[in-house]
């Protein structure tokens, strides 16, 4: 497959993956989470198993759109004294495994570390971009020009209730792939995937050629499987976490595997 | 005056930091907000509540023998203390309980520190007939555990939230989490004027009333308008709603009291301007208690209603354009002014209230007898007598 010149590792293996027919496969997790060392390990895994793209988390103490789940995990990083230069360390060791690596981050952290600066040390620190899911269109300019100047993707967050025009406003900034939330709440497993993120699907391509990629929800093989059907990318996050909280390392590692490797195939083999 | 109604922004303060799941709702009740201030049916019916409910307006009391204590200067409390459920909170509740039959919304959701809004909110809802939720600090609701009965006397579902520092933050970030879950059928009645646009205009909206009337009485009583204004502030809703109407009355002093905890220097408080430094929380840009890194810092105050490591940012503009000063109060200092209150007025105040009453203490004696100090008694103390009496040792 040719390299564009200038293309984040995000933007080629989302291309990569469409070149194969199929939906690219992105995991989240907190840096931090279960340990720093932990983290790392548990990112080998994912990677090894056939994830595409990582996302790591930025802890943060007020996490309003994150579920029980995560919010226990990034508890637990920042209990275990995650700061944002292990952040970056994170973000590093994703990068220098072959998968695209990003930064998912509430928009304080960004804001005290100082938006150039945090642009910069994403681009040193090998990622490709960073999710912003609390930074609204309208204050989101700043940041879209010192991302835009380090060479490093903005991906935001649009959900079921966002209105066609601003689909429009929130894609134009957007580059990577347009997050999609698969329904109206907060992160978390759910049993079945809600309607609205199909339709959600659809009225984003009607606004934009970028990749979308659905989360919020998606936990099983099943589940990834159906949304690998017609997203461009499918985002776990959740269930991955579940599987190294209140567990031993080793224990919890050897899950993750058995799932990681199960969601792999189930979003490869979909269409 | 100082807003740009379409974003919310007080010069580099305030805006929209939120989940985009909310936008659509913020923007319909920002359209609603608009909607209501030449509507006068919306007007009339709130006003009746006001008159026939909540008991207002609310009266101008003289504080002549605490006045005593405050180097002879004239002291006016504005009573918010005497008002249905006991404080200021019941204003805006009752503004945005109306907003929410007319959004045909049938749920309400609330914050609560020290239970006040709590209240005030299951208060509204068993009145007009709405399902209500109040988020709590599991923390909060062993302090002020009366507050929690209460709310469930008024037929509303009290969750104790059991994140984080387990306070009032995390109960609101519990509460933004169930807004966005169930935005379609419930309105969030945020208790004060932080948050994403519209709330911090909304509420102070509904709160001017509190400056309104008594610029007016005190205009009645003295003939000219006060030396100084002086409220106590966590987010700082019954601030902004005594001194918005003097805003442009520049030769009147605007004094915010903040919740200096055990002093500014411990680092155990709750001073946003005094003792924080701007930054993004709970949905806007503000003052706030924060590490290097951005993580909130847990603040610490003797009240639970001022134990919030942020404000309101149109406190934070107020500040930096040096139209309203904020000091920090101390738990000692607060303690000893609601003592005074009680015993040289038979008023027992709330303790959030007692830090203006110190501020005034302090002011009183710099600026001597020739001035009037107009302070917003924004709520009573019923809800702090165990607090109190345990502080000074009486049971």
């Amino acid at each position: 497959m040719k390299t564009q010149i200038g293309a984040t590792a995000l933007e080629q293996v989302l291309r990569d993956a469409k070149a194969q027919n199929r939906a690219a496969l992105i995991g989240y997790i907190p840096a931090g989470f279960p340990s720093i060392e932990g983290c790392k390990a548990a990112i080998d895994v994912l990677v090894a198993a056939g994830f595409d793209a990582i996302e790591i988390g930025y802890p943060y103490s007020d996490p309003v759109m994150d579920g029980p789940i995560i919010q226990e995990a990034a508890d637990l990083a920042l209990r275990n004294g995650v700061k944002a230069k292990d952040v970056m360390a994170t973000l590093a060791h994703a990068s220098a495994t072959g998968a695209a690596a990003v930064v998912m981050t509430y928009w304080n952290p960004i804001e005290q570390f100082g938006a150039e600066s945090f642009a910069d040390a994403i681009a040193a620190a090998g990622g490709s971009g960073v999710i912003t899911p609390d930074l609204s269109f309208e204050q989101a300019h700043p940041w879209k020009e010192s991302a835009t100047k380090a060479g490093i993707n903005t991906i935001f967050v649009v959900a079921p209730s966002t209105t066609a025009e601003r689909l429009q406003k929130v894609t134009s900034i957007t580059s990577g792939f347009v997050y999609a939330a698969s329904l109206m709440g907060v992160t978390g497993t759910r049993n079945s995937i809600s309607n609205s993120a199909q339709e959600l699907v659809t009225r984003i391509r009607e606004v934009t050629d970028l990749p979308v990629a659905v989360g919020l929800g998606v936990s099983t093989p099943e589940q990834a499987r159906e949304v690998a059907r017609y997203a461009d990318g499918v985002i776990i996050g959740s269930a991955l976490i579940k599987e190294l909280l209140n567990k031993g390392l080793d224990e919890g590692l050897a899950n993750l595997k058995k799932l990681a490797e199960s969601l792999a195939s189930a979003t490869k083999g979909a269409r | 005056m100082t807003v740009t109604l379409d974003t919310g922004l007080f010069g580099p303060y305030g805006g929209r930091y939120v989940p985009e799941a909310l936008i659509a709702a913020l923007d319909e009740l920002a359209q609603m907000h608009a909607s209501i201030k030449d509507d006068s049916i919306f007007a009339a019916e709130l006003e009746h509540l006001h008159k026939t409910y909540s008991g207002r307006p609310s009266i101008l009391t003289e504080a002549h023998r605490f006045a005593e204590h405050c180097g002879g200067a004239r002291i006016l409390l504005k009573r918010e203390d005497l008002n249905h459920t006991g404080s200021h909170k019941i204003n805006n509740v009752l503004g945005q309980a109306l907003l929410t039959k007319r959004m045909g919304k049938k749920r309400v959701i609330a914050e609560t520190g020290a239970g006040q809004h709590g209240v005030a909110s299951a208060t509204a809802a068993a009145l007009l007939g709405l399902e209500c939720v109040v988020y709590m600090g599991e923390e909060d609701t062993k302090r002020q555990a009366l507050n929690v009965a209460r709310m469930r006397l008024l037929g509303a579902t009290v969750v104790p939230v059991t994140a984080g520092s387990r306070t009032l933050k995390d109960a609101i970030n519990e509460a933004m989490r169930d807004w966005v879950t169930n935005v379609d059928t419930t309105h969030y009645i945020l208790g004060t004027v932080a948050g994403p646009h519209p709330f911090p205009v909304m509420v102070r909206d509904f709160h001017r009333i509190i400056g309104d009337e008594a610029r007016a009485q005190v205009l009645e009583l003295t003939g000219a308008l006060p030396t100084a204004v002086l409220a106590c502030v966590g987010g700082g809703s019954n601030a902004i709603g005594i001194f918005y109407p003097f805003i442009d009355d520049v030769g009147v002093r605007l004094l915010g009291l903040e919740a200096g905890g055990d002093g500014l220097e411990t680092g155990r408080h709750a001073s946003a301007i005094s003792g924080g430094r701007p930054g993004v929380l709970h949905g806007a840009r503000s003052y706030m208690l924060q590490d290097d890194d951005g993580q909130t810092i847990e603040s610490h105050s003797i009240s639970a209603g001022l134990d919030y490591p942020g404000v309101g940012p149109e406190h934070a503009h107020l500040h930096d354009i040096g139209r309203a000063e904020y000091w920090p109060i101390t738990d000692g200092e607060a303690m000893e002014a609601f003592s005074l209150l009680c015993r040289t007025e038979g008023i027992i105040p709330a303790i959030e209230t007692a830090h203006a009453l110190a501020g005034a203490m302090k002011l009183g004696k710099e600026l001597g007898p020739e001035a009037v100090l107009l302070i917003n008694l924004s709520g009573r103390g019923d809800k702090d007598v165990q607090t109190a009496a345990e502080y000074f040792g009486m049971v």
